[in-house]
């Protein structure tokens, strides 16, 4: 009984971290139509970023959010980067695309490498979020409790951002249209921009507050992408009510899969990704096909 | 590079002509004109990038420990970054065989890697020492051109076995390990040993190698009285932390990899109270292993494990098997006969030698990981000595039954 | 024209005789890799380049012809046997994986691509029984046809060389027949072609029956070459790999994907021995090339070079016949 309470909550805590990984990628894919292979690679800039400032590496020390907050900052600035110089350059030209951003994952990982190191950095549990949580007869970690509400917190800002903001029905138009999006005078160039560094932002965001999980390491980028293409791929791009219900199910997918179908756990992961593109190839929630 | 080592070469050459000519004095064997190629594969770049900067760092330190000379002759240090994929080193051995011409490689890294030129190595008569610990290349198809001076998967595992059953008492187990070979022969090796002593494996665990999140394993540990985990690379930090995230107390045992001192610079608190088995271990009090210590501290800043160590080891086994031969090492059998011969008293983790097959056999150290001056440190516990891949088994028998697999020895219901 | 063919026979002179002005076995094994990374390279730009259909699975079926070899070695059959079943194996493999990706086009075509090798990955990394797992499959020998050994570098490579002038040939060939133009309106007008009446999917589907069929030898050549194979060859990155090489050398171009296998495989070998962040040099290439050659090293150079020579003809006209210059 225990065991499979302490799955399922598992599988929401990851599937909220996966949410938070995943919903930059979808906007991204769905607004700009980019696949962006360099998603994993700004979830591990940002947990390394955010590592060394809660360790103090480099003889500055943070406190855990702060860390957070800064690794996001920089990582939506590198973002932004990218796209006005590079991508910027190559609209609708996905084999450039392809190019660019597979190029700039090697060069991450390879920084990485040579900044931090080939040792997996630890990131410690936040200190007011140590300890267990007691349900019913279910004992679990505050701080993948905590994890479940900063995901929903962020998925009710983005929410709300997409919902009732101008910028938001800015974003919504040039998911749905972009063509129109650019005739009724939506400047599209500053938006994807926008959209990028936002994107950025969350998947580092997701990388450092999955570090005390995770811990951070070389090839935490290749473990990370997979999992945000299924996601997006399951939920539908350019869609947050995908990515949430999409991350959810990939949890509970992972989770179970490797529990009780070990041997088949990648083959579990990927199927209901293929069936979905087969069957309903604009995802669950997605408006169009890609 | 080749232009380099040719011109170098030529310098070389003329010198000692010059010598032997202004002097008319006979050349002693010893002083070959040619530098001995030493080649290490490694991997730089990647995920496995930690293990393959440590083998380095253990073997350069050596190199400068004898000033670049191995039995009175020069060493030339060759080293290629495989990438830690069969392809790359393949590629990367041929470089360093047919174009760099080396006499011995050191490396590579992962058993993998080891199993994707083992038959190129053997062809082209090159003396190969590696960390990687695939137990047939020294057992059921040893390799004549292989010879291994760290340890096979199992022959730390079983001494911790040993230690599990009769120190610690434990009665019950359960293990987690990687779901590859290094895996399964580590965790068939502490099974064989542990139900041997009375104990019982409730339940072996296989997350594959890319596990970001180990709960689900986690939660089917219970039950129990401890466990033993085989992870490796940045897994065991990642496993160690969700496993106290979990709330799970039980004692946890493991291998080499599993409590490696160049992870406790890694580690949290959370790793308190780990049992490991290692082939080295920091704390040994000998002065080749102050001398090593201190180095790698001066050099690198940090502390080595059992990677750096392996290395600098297999540079002594070297270092000695070319005073054998006196400096020769024309003659790739004849190198490898005293390869195979070389017996030391004093090595960073204490005295070794090699058996009929290749494998070393030497001492094994069972840590307890514990917080002293607010560092983490492994304190020795109980020293295992000489220690061969046969742990104490009938090596006839021991090479009857399969090789350590997934499924070997199967779980008593 | 002429001077195309000039420079064509000189690039065959100079590959028949290499063996003899390339000096050392080791550059004649990279000369080797290259040739069938450029084959493996050529089968994708099939899909890549003339049916704009971008693969990014193409390592999985790698993958499916590497381990047929391996297993059915391993089960005891000979060469001959085991290379025929290895290719009535791939081309059903890539018969299934076609039926499935082809559903999609653009995006979708790339993602239903990824997630087959990932599952193809899967199945190589998990399915021990058959593959080895971690461990993988070994071969002990090279094949001899007509009783000429393959064990020797030099001989592997005119093996190799062989090989690759006839997947040259074959491409050529399919490129300028009329299915080859048809395949290039499906990628540039499909709509249009389906309303003069091609069937579209029929022709993309034998496209890629045929880039399977590439990369299936080019497979072979592979995993005779390295005599291992293991589930890291069938991993993404290795199918981001051979996409990369069809992109940067330009795809769409006879000649480019074998520039982009060149640039690669030279990276990953020879200078990652002088470079430590030899990783970090590929991925700049790969960044520069799309900032300087959007279209990829070839049709960028020749572009470049006509630019270059329009200039120069234009300033000698300009000179030479200032006076009769009209307005």
């Amino acid at each position: 009984m225990t065991f499979w309470l302490v799955l399922t909550a598992n599988s929401i805590t990851f599937g909220g971290l996966l949410f938070l990984l995943s919903a930059g990628f979808s906007l991204i894919f769905g607004l700009m139509r980019i696949p962006n292979l360099t998603h994993g690679s700004l979830f591990m800039l940002g947990a390394y970023i955010g590592a060394t400032f809660v360790i103090g590496m480099f003889g500055v020390k943070l406190n855990f959010w702060l860390a957070a907050v800064l690794a996001t900052l920089t990582v939506a600035f590198l973002g932004a980067l990218a796209e006005r110089f590079l991508l910027r350059r190559l609209p609708g030209d996905q084999l450039a695309q392809v190019l660019v951003t597979l190029g700039l994952s090697f060069m991450a990982a390879d920084f990485c490498l040579i900044v931090w190191g080939g040792d997996p950095l630890s990131v410690a549990t936040p200190p007011e979020l140590a300890g267990f949580a007691r349900l019913g007869v279910l004992v679990f970690p505050n701080y993948r409790l905590a994890i479940i509400v900063i995901a929903a917190i962020v998925a009710i800002a983005l929410w709300l951002l997409l919902e009732r903001t101008r910028l938001g029905a800015m974003i919504r138009a040039g998911v749905d249209d972009p063509d129109m999006a650019r005739v009724v005078g939506i400047r599209v160039s500053q938006l994807f921009t926008i959209v990028f560094a936002l994107g950025a932002g969350l998947a580092a965001f997701a990388g450092i507050i999955g570090g005390p999980i995770l811990s951070v390491y070389p090839g935490l980028d290749q473990d990370m992408l997979p999992l945000a293409l299924v996601v997006v791929i399951l939920g539908g791009t350019g869609s947050l009510l995908g990515s949430f219900v999409g991350s959810i199910i990939v949890g509970f997918i992972y989770n179970f899969g490797q529990a009780l179908l070990p041997e088949l756990a990648y083959f579990v992961l990927f199927l209901p990704m293929l069936l979905v593109l087969l069957l309903r190839p604009q995802g669950l929630f997605g408006r169009h096909v890609p | 590079m080749s232009d380099k080592v040719t011109r170098r070469k030529f310098i070389a050459g003329t010198a000692a002509g010059a010598a032997a000519a202004a002097f008319n004095f006979p050349m002693p064997a010893i002083a070959q004109a040619a530098p001995f190629k030493l080649g290490l594969l490694t991997v730089k770049t990647g995920p496995l990038a930690q293990g393959g900067i440590q083998m380095e760092q253990g073997i350069v330190t050596y190199l400068k420990e004898k000033n670049y000379t191995f039995g009175g002759r020069k060493v030339e240090f060759i080293s290629a970054d495989t990438g830690g994929n069969p392809a790359g080193t393949k590629t990367k051995a041929q470089e360093l065989i047919e174009r760099d011409k080396v006499d011995t490689i050191v490396g590579p890294l992962a058993a993998f890697e080891l199993l994707a030129i083992t038959d190129y190595i053997a062809q082209q008569k090159t003396p190969c020492m590696s960390l990687a610990a695939a137990e047939d290349m020294t057992q059921r198809r040893p390799n004549p051109y292989f010879l291994r001076a760290s340890a096979t998967s199992s022959q730390a595992m079983h001494p911790m076995a040993d230690f599990a059953a009769k120190e610690l008492k434990l009665k019950r187990m359960i293990t987690a390990s990687e779901d590859f070979a290094f895996g399964y022969e580590q965790m068939g090796g502490f099974q064989q040993t542990f139900e041997d002593a009375g104990g019982r494996i409730l339940n072996k665990l296989w997350p594959p190698i890319v596990t970001p999140d180990y709960t689900p394993y986690l939660a089917q540990i219970q039950d129990c009285d401890g466990v033993c985990q085989g992870f490796a690379g940045s897994n065991p930090l990642r496993f160690l932390k969700q496993y106290a995230a979990a709330g799970l107390k039980y004692p946890v045992v493991a291998g080499e990899t599993g409590g490696d001192d160049a992870l406790l610079r890694s580690f949290g608190d959370e790793a308190i109270g780990l049992y490991s088995c290692c082939p080295y271990t920091l704390d040994l009090e000998t002065d080749t292993n102050k001398r090593f210590v201190a180095a790698m501290n001066k050099d690198y800043g940090v502390d080595p494990g059992f990677y750096c160590a392996g290395l600098y080891v297999n540079g002594m086994v070297i270092d000695a098997g070319l005073q054998k031969t006196g400096g020769k090492s024309d003659d790739k059998a004849e190198l490898m006969k005293a390869l195979r011969s070389v017996a030391l008293t004093d090595t960073p983790r204490g005295q070794i030698k090699f058996d009929n097959y290749g494998n070393v056999i030497g001492d094994f150290y069972v840590r307890h990981l514990e917080k002293a001056n607010g560092k983490l440190i492994n304190k020795t516990v109980k020293t295992y000595k000489n220690v061969s891949q046969f742990w104490t088994y009938d090596e006839k028998k021991f090479l009857e039954q399969p090789v350590y697999s997934r499924n070997y020895p199967p779980l008593k219901s | 024209m002429s001077g195309r063919y000039f420079a064509l026979g000189i690039a065959v002179v100079a590959l028949a005789t290499l063996p003899y002005w390339m000096t050392g076995v080791y550059y004649i094994n990279v000369a080797s890799q290259i040739l069938f990374y450029a084959v493996f390279a050529l089968g994708l730009n099939v899909l890549v380049g003339y049916a704009g259909l971008v693969s990014l699975g193409h390592a999985g079926l790698f993958g499916v012809t590497a381990y047929a070899i391996g297993y059915m070695l391993q089960l005891g059959y000979g060469h001959p046997i085991a290379i025929l079943v290895a290719l009535i194996v791939s081309v059903f493999a890539m018969a299934v994986y076609a039926a499935l990706s082809l559903r999609s086009t653009g995006i979708g075509f790339i993602m239903i691509t990824l997630a087959l090798g990932e599952i193809l990955w899967g199945l190589a990394y998990r399915w021990i029984s058959l593959t080895g797992g971690d461990n993988g499959l070994s071969l002990q020998t090279r094949p001899e046809p007509f009783g000429y050994s393959l064990s020797d570098a030099n001989a592997f490579y005119y093996a190799t060389l062989v090989v690759f002038f006839l997947s040259l040939a074959a491409i050529t060939i399919f490129v300028r027949s009329p299915l080859g133009a048809a395949l290039k309106g499906t990628r540039d007008q499909p709509r249009r072609m389906n309303a003069l009446g091609y069937h579209v999917w029929a022709i993309r589907f034998i496209a890629c029956l045929f880039s399977g069929l590439l990369t299936a030898v080019s497979a072979i050549l592979f995993v005779y070459y390295t005599q291992f194979i293991s589930p890291q060859t069938l991993a993404l990155t290795s199918s981001a790999e051979v996409l990369l090489m069809v992109i940067s050398g330009g795809a769409g171009t006879l000649l480019g994907p074998i520039v982009g296998a060149g640039l690669v495989v030279v990276v990953k070998t020879v200078v990652s021995g002088f470079i430590e962040r030899w990783n970090f040099l590929l991925g700049a290439i790969f960044v520069a090339i799309v900032i300087l050659m959007p279209e990829g090293l070839v049709p960028g150079s020749v572009r470049l070079w006509r630019l270059a020579w329009r200039k120069r003809e234009r300033a000698t006209k300009v000179v030479s016949g200032g006076a009769e210059a009209k307005p």
